[in-house]
């Protein structure tokens, strides 16, 4: 089941056979339509917990991702003349995705993304039209509250937001948040910050299943993310052959050793995780299937 | 006069408004967005929004995040 990568939604979007000899290295991958807006990377990056700027700004640029992640927080009054963010990511070219880490009801959850969106229309930036909806349980897992976060993404989309929503891997709040207008459902793969890459596989495939197949009321063009809990490339390969359309991490980049090599490493893990799931994978069999041929063998088998 | 600014509470010379509470912060030209008593305050009615006794403020900016 996990292993028929070939589900409909991937064969719809299949890519014409590559040709070897012509094709770049790494052909480059469609971009993420997400509502109105249009992504060329599929990685998505926050810029949260690095050692320094000058860090975030190497791995951003390693990662190739042309949308960033960042949290609206209190202006430290105390130290005013204080470096700001702003100031080190080029808003030229990035997209900015304001996010409401922090907030645990949907009232909390709503004024923050107005006062992202504020920030945002002050800089012209076109992040202002969007937000990342966080409306968690509780500090110590950062899991989200499905009926919070149902109860904000029907204010927001109310009020005009494309809303991206952060959501446990429940194919069932899934649905529900698409219904109530979410532009993106984000399922976790595993708890933010915590490294464990895709914890629930069959939860992720349910939950991409039910959004983008027919036959389970869903669209090959929804964009599903997997957003949290990713800890090396791998994860991001994994998500990526369940069927995502893109990933969004922060802290297994943020907290590499060498954030920028591991910036660079996620977005060949991306590629390489896109073309996979498109590639058709061989199924998984218990025994062995030489890839020698039998005929002409010269030697002694053993039970023949 | 006093607010609660930032979760701080703040004496006010006399009365002011937003735009008037952002300058004497330094904070006039910075990307920041402002909420009196949890709701937004556009940036195009700082000037004309005045603050009252007991107004709980929140001068808000964009920090690194997920």
């Amino acid at each position: 089941m996990l292993e028929a990568a070939n589900a409909e939604y991937l064969m719809t979007t299949h890519q014409p056979t590559i040709n070897a000899r012509t094709a770049p290295l790494s052909p480059a991958l469609p971009p993420l339509r997400i509502g109105s807006f249009t992504l060329n990377s599929r990685l998505v990056v926050g810029t949260g917990k690095y050692r320094d700027y000058a860090t975030m700004q190497a791995a951003i640029e390693a990662s190739g991702a042309d949308c960033v992640t960042v949290a609206v927080r209190r202006e430290r009054l105390v130290d005013a003349e204080g470096r700001s963010i702003l100031d080190f990511l080029p808003l030229e070219r990035l997209t900015i995705l304001p996010n409401t880490a922090g907030c645990f009801t949907a009232d909390d959850a709503v004024r923050v993304s107005r006062l992202g969106r504020e920030i945002l229309e002050q800089l012209g930036n076109p992040g202002a039209g969007w937000v990342k909806l966080e409306v968690l349980g509780d500090r110590t897992t950062l899991l989200p509250d499905p009926v919070g976060t149902l109860e904000a993404c029907k204010e927001l989309v109310k009020d005009g937001f494309t809303v991206l929503c952060y959501s446990s891997d429940d194919p069932i709040i899934a649905a529900r948040l698409r219904d109530a207008g979410a532009a993106s459902v984000m399922p976790a793969g595993s708890p933010i910050g915590s490294g464990r890459g895709i914890a629930n596989p069959a939860a992720i495939r349910m939950v991409i299943d039910r959004l983008k197949l027919a036959e389970q009321g869903g669209s090959a063009e929804y964009p599903v993310i997997v957003d949290a809990g990713v800890g090396t490339a791998s994860d991001i390969v994994h998500a990526m052959e369940l069927g995502a359309d893109g990933v969004l991490l922060n802290t297994g980049i943020a907290h590499a050793q060498d954030p920028v090599r591991m910036a660079h490493a996620m977005r060949l893990a991306l590629d390489a995780g896109w073309h996979t799931a498109r590639a058709g994978r061989i199924p998984r069999k218990l025994y062995a299937n030489a890839s020698s041929p039998w005929e002409g063998v010269i030697t002694h088998i053993p039970g023949e | 006069m006093r607010i609660e600014l930032n979760g701080q509470h703040k004496e006010l010379a006399g009365p002011a408004t937003v735009a008037q509470l952002l300058l004497t912060l330094g904070l006039e030209r910075a990307p920041c967005a402002v909420e009196v008593n949890a709701k937004l305050v556009r940036k195009a009615l700082h000037q004309t929004h005045p603050l009252a006794e007991g107004d709980r403020v929140e001068v808000v900016t964009l920090v690194g995040g997920g």
